[in-house]
């Protein structure tokens, strides 16, 4: 009986979670005529795709689509460079000063760079890089979260296995190479999930940073369009190009759920 | 589980032995990468907002003016009323999107297919930007023909103007950032039940105790480390969360729904006032900074790290 109290209600409260989206993903298909008059909002009499092609139409997407492309996979293939020499450095060398970089790391945390949007945005304008993708890009190119996350993956590789390879003749990176970074994959998988899904939603430093159709990001491209519709009338449009930028995410949500899952957990627990 | 390492540095096990400056030149090159944009927009702007803080720069004029717009800004009304929303917003969110993370974790705790399924359900506003999360719901706010009033008007119940009226935006505010972040603690109380002994809850059940003197006695003060860990993320993110501010309200009605992050954005890049964002840039820094010392202090000692 108690359990059945429960179930309902999480059932329940998981159909009113879902809503959101059934109801976006409806409306996207909705012809602009039926939008308001309907009245049930989950259903249609005739299910159209003129939305997709109108918003398609009306913006960029295709370039927003690319310039999303370049700065997520910008970011994290350095990102993968900077956090696996730094994680190393933490993980297995001792050094002089490390207590204080390890702590002027953690600054990074504290502060992440998505709160500096007026300090960064004057130093992009004495780089000269405003409306530029890489503008977009820089501040993200060092992670605090992700040399420690690595770090702690590291440490659990048995220190024998670099000595014996050492002892072999191997140099740093070809132990790095061979030995940490296969034994570290999945934490690279994870690292991967939260820094995509993290950048391809990222806004306000992509907003303020950005103004030109060539280095927009989708997020940005798709709430300018956004907001040149006043009524109600556009929502047809509107969710399509809403499905349009979250439509990735979701499908990579839905395959790599449990993966995605997991590296929430681990980047919790650790 | 690394126990008697220093959780900071990690010293203590594992370490290769110093050889002097040849290694220490080592292990800086391999920083150097990172440091350099650490230093560049991490510190370097950290420096100087503070810095920036001190100047009063307005028509291409800069003049040293000292703590002069530290105290202009205790008797700025929208300020104080943007500090206000963010500290009602955290009090409105927080516990009850933790409350509700901890209920669902422990329902859908099993292996079930369907608690698969509903989890995914719960988890996925976490995936979506918060940008595309404001279009969804500026439809569903809408006055009238919106997806909440139509549901409203089923039980004869008349909606109010959910985003345009200065009582009720903030609350509009409020279940909507519960939806998205629910699932996300949902996610940490997962993890943190799948670590809790057994044992415990056989002798429990063995005593007759009721489920919910389980969860009061047992469950919950277990899972104290863990909700101690979420609290540090939800209050953290409810002075990041502001693109919805964007498409929704741009801060009002009469700035009833403003937050800090977008008070610093409306300040530097509409009214272009150089030293006024630097002050609240500074005022972010410090609340954060605070939040996460204390979460250092605390936590080192609760969390394995």
């Amino acid at each position: 009986m108690y359990r059945i109290v429960n179930y309902s209600v999480v059932t329940l409260l998981g159909i009113a979670f879902l809503i959101p989206l059934i109801w976006t993903i409806f409306t996207s298909f909705t012809p602009t005529s039926e939008v308001t008059s309907s009245s049930n909002p989950f259903w249609i009499d005739n299910p159209t795709v003129s939305n997709y092609i109108e918003a398609w139409n009306t913006a960029p997407f295709i370039q927003y689509y690319y310039n999303t492309f370049i700065i997520v996979f910008g970011i994290l293939a350095v990102q993968l460079f900077t956090i696996t020499l730094a994680a190393y450095a933490f993980a297995r060398l001792d050094f002089w000063g490390k207590n204080v970089i390890f702590i002027l790391f953690l600054t990074q945390l504290m502060i992440p760079p998505d709160i500096l949007i007026f300090p960064n945005y004057t130093i992009m304008k004495e780089l000269g890089l405003v409306d530029s993708k890489l503008a977009v890009m820089l501040p993200y190119w060092a992670s605090a979260f992700g040399a420690f996350l690595l770090r702690q993956t590291f440490k659990q590789v048995p220190i024998d296995l670099e000595e014996a390879a050492k002892i072999d003749g191997c140099s740093w990176w070809k132990i790095l190479w061979h030995v940490y970074i296969p034994a570290a994959k999945p934490t690279y998988v994870a690292f991967a999930l939260i820094s995509i899904s993290t950048h391809w939603s990222n806004f306000m430093w992509p907003l303020v940073v950005t103004n030109t159709v060539g280095s927009r990001p989708l997020t940005v491209g798709m709430a300018i369009f956004a907001q040149s519709f006043e009524t109600g009338a556009q929502w047809g449009t509107v969710t399509a190009a809403t499905i349009m930028v979250i439509f990735p995410l979701l499908l990579a949500f839905f395959v790599f759920q449990r993966q995605f899952v997991e590296s929430f957990m681990h980047s919790g627990i650790k | 589980m690394e126990k008697k390492v220093n959780w900071l540095t990690g010293t203590g096990r594992g370490s290769l032995p110093p050889t002097r400056w040849k290694k220490n030149a080592f292990a800086y090159s391999l920083l150097l990468p990172s440091m350099i944009f650490l230093i560049l927009f991490t510190y370097y702007p950290t420096l100087k907002s503070i810095y920036l803080s001190f100047f009063n720069s307005t028509m291409g004029q800069t003049e040293f003016v000292g703590l002069q717009q530290y105290k202009q800004l205790l008797e700025d009304d929208i300020f104080l009323k943007v500090m206000k929303n963010n500290l009602l917003l955290a009090i409105g969110t927080v516990p009850t999107s933790i409350f509700l993370a901890i209920y669902l974790a422990i329902w859908l705790n099993g292996k079930l297919k369907a608690n698969a399924f509903l989890r995914a359900a719960f988890f996925y506003p976490t995936v979506i930007p918060m940008i595309a999360i404001a279009n969804i719901w500026l439809f569903i706010y809408t006055p009238s023909y919106g997806l909440l009033d139509q549901f409203l008007e089923v039980f004869g119940v008349k909606g109010v103007n959910w985003l345009g009226d200065p009582s009720w935006v903030m609350y509009s505010m409020i279940f909507m950032l519960i939806w998205k972040e629910a699932g996300f603690f949902m996610i940490f109380y997962l993890a943190g039940l799948q670590n809790l002994p057994q044992d415990v809850y056989e002798a429990a059940r063995i005593e007759g105790a009721k489920p919910f003197q389980i969860f009061r006695h047992i469950t919950f003060p277990l899972l104290m480390p863990t909700t101690m860990f979420v609290l540090i993320i939800a209050v953290t993110n409810s002075f990041k969360l502001v693109d919805h501010l964007y498409i929704m309200t741009k801060g009002g009605p009469d700035n009833a729904s403003n937050l800090l992050l977008y008070y610093i954005y409306e300040t530097a890049f509409s009214f272009w006032d150089m030293g006024k964002a630097s002050v609240l840039t500074v005022v972010l820094l410090v609340i954060l900074l605070a939040i996460s010392i204390f979460n250092y202090a605390y936590l080192d000692k609760r969390i394995h790290y």
